[in-house]
């Protein structure tokens, strides 16, 4: 039998999974709320985030490349908007996707290519890596940072979206493009804040994904945003309270099955078991609109 | 006769690959309620649509005030001081009412505070469902709602796609008396109706669109006697 503490210590480490989790699924369900489109470039935005890390700490500090890297993530996703998913406003959503699992795997090759396939080690934020003791436990700053923050920026998110004029545009702009148009909103633009956020989150959770993992690689972008993917799911894609509670679920129950060698080869399998099963019988999922609508 | 407000010259709009509207002109004066009267898809949404900015037209131009609109994006246009309340109303039902209001004068900077007061006098039942989401009021409230919201950006002209559809003859009355309330007031109304009578006994002129063409015109009284129109349009 283990003790409280070692229970405790899954409990954390499964919520600093799933504040990671949550940060990433946010971009995929606020992307999917506006412009009814799986982002799945977002993954791989949230790789080359790491990337960019690397490459800046080579010849800087990494506490002063942060600000860049999360400024070079939002560049990156908003571009991909304007390059790969505007031009294709008006066409079919079946085209959109494809474009976005183009740009997908662009980056993983354009990252393949740059870095030579191998994983790169992730710099060393000296803040984020320290550890402090409480009774047996030994925590790591990042433990307690990460959900703090994460929580942080989805209560600032939330109320944006429901406080400002700007997060009424975007509420509007996710039920009707004409009708906002109407109303004086430029659509193109609240669709770019929407990648603005979302990148921006992806960037935030990469900086504290990588310190955590300690490297980076070109496919790595695969697995967290899948997985962050399901979590959007089974929130119902499209809300964000939705999203960041099935990160949650998701990261607690794989650091448990993790902890158990005998299930532990199985803890992927179990996030994808979870889509089948929230898509059977839940198929709006927790939180999600009546949408009849299949993608 | 009072000042031209808006203006349409051989306007030309394709819609889905057909050719909605095929060059027509007319005038809007200043501070009158006109309107264009017509079966289905005989071009009048579209019409109103390109003036809105939501359909790029092929053709022709649109002046307001004598500037040249054509191809201006419809942020601008509302900023002129046009505003369209949509066919089926179109209110964001994830907003309450209050938003819905607040969100109709997205683009105004200054304080409305005042102007809100004016809608909820227009409209009392609004004021009583304001915490509402608006996707939870009925079919008249929601109309209400859409012509509220399109007041809040101060329009100067106020274009309707069939504010009567779907609504119970006693709720159309009642957005019809305040579709000339709202005329008082000074706003310039273009009104497009299926419900030719009401239209025609509101408006001070009219214009009859068939298969994209406009066919007659005449002040609201003259139509409302005529042989054909009230063959092909009132049913008598």
């Amino acid at each position: 039998m283990h003790s409280a503490s070692y229970y405790l210590e899954l409990l954390l480490s499964g919520i600093t999974v799933g504040s990671l989790y949550a940060l990433i699924a946010i971009g995929y369900t606020m992307v999917y709320g506006i412009l009814r489109l799986i982002n799945f470039a977002h993954g791989d935005i949230f790789m080359m985030a790491g990337f960019f890390m690397v490459y800046l700490s080579a010849s800087m500090s990494p506490v002063v490349a942060i600000p860049i890297v999360l400024i070079l993530t939002v560049l990156l996703g908003t571009t991909i908007e304007r390059v790969a998913y505007k031009p294709l406003r008006s066409a079919p959503r079946m085209s959109v996707m494809i474009s976005a699992i183009g740009v997908s795997y662009l980056l993983e090759n354009l990252a393949t290519y740059i870095t030579g396939g191998l994983a790169k080690a992730y710099p060393v934020i000296p803040f984020l890596k320290k550890t402090f003791t409480v009774g047996q436990m030994t925590i790591k700053t990042i433990t307690v940072i990460t959900p703090v923050l994460t929580i942080f920026l989805v209560v600032a998110l939330v109320s944006f979206i429901s406080r400002t004029k700007t997060g009424m545009a975007m509420r509007a702009v996710s039920k009707d493009f004409d009708t906002a148009r109407l109303m004086g909103i430029r659509v193109n633009d609240v669709i770019s804040y929407t990648f603005v956020i979302g990148s921006f989150l992806a960037g935030v959770g990469s900086i504290l994904y990588f310190t955590n993992y300690g490297q980076v690689s070109p496919l790595i972008g695969a697995m967290p945003g899948l997985k962050a993917f399901v979590a959007a799911v089974f929130g119902g894609i499209g809300s964000i309270p939705g999203a960041v509670l099935g990160a949650y679920l998701i990261g607690i129950c794989e650091s448990f099955i993790k902890s158990n060698d005998s299930i532990a080869i199985f803890s992927n399998a179990f996030t994808f078991v979870l889509l089948i099963v929230v898509l059977l019988f839940k198929p709006n999922g927790m939180f999600g609109e009546k949408d009849n609508e299949k993608v | 006769m009072a000042e031209t407000i808006l203006s349409i010259q051989d306007l030309k709009v394709n819609y889905g690959g057909i050719e909605a509207v095929k060059e027509i002109s007319f005038e809007v004066p200043e501070a009158s309620i006109i309107t264009l009267i017509g079966s289905n898809g005989a071009g009048k949404s579209s019409t109103l649509r390109s003036i809105a900015g939501l359909v790029r037209p092929a053709g022709g131009k649109i002046l307001f005030r004598g500037d040249d609109i054509t191809h201006l994006n419809s942020s601008d246009i509302v900023k002129k001081g046009i505003t369209l309340v949509p066919e089926g109303r179109k209110i964001f039902p994830n907003l309450s009412v209050l938003e819905n209001l607040r969100i109709g004068a997205y683009l105004r900077n200054d304080d409305i505070s005042g102007d809100l007061q004016w809608v909820y006098e227009l409209f009392p039942r609004l004021k009583e469902r304001s915490w509402q989401a608006g996707g939870t009021l009925s079919g008249g409230e929601q109309q209400m709602l859409a012509v509220g919201r399109a007041l809040m950006s101060l329009p100067k002209l106020i274009m309707m796609d069939e504010p009567s559809l779907g609504l119970a003859p006693i709720v159309v009355k009642g957005i019809f008396d305040i579709i000339r309330e709202i005329n008082n007031q000074g706003v310039t109304v273009l009104l497009i109706e299926q419900n030719a009578n009401m239209a025609l006994k509101t408006a001070d002129f009219a214009y009859v669109l068939e298969t994209g063409r406009i066919t007659m015109s005449g002040s609201g009284q003259e139509l409302l006697v005529n042989e054909d129109v009230r063959k092909a349009y009132l049913g008598t």
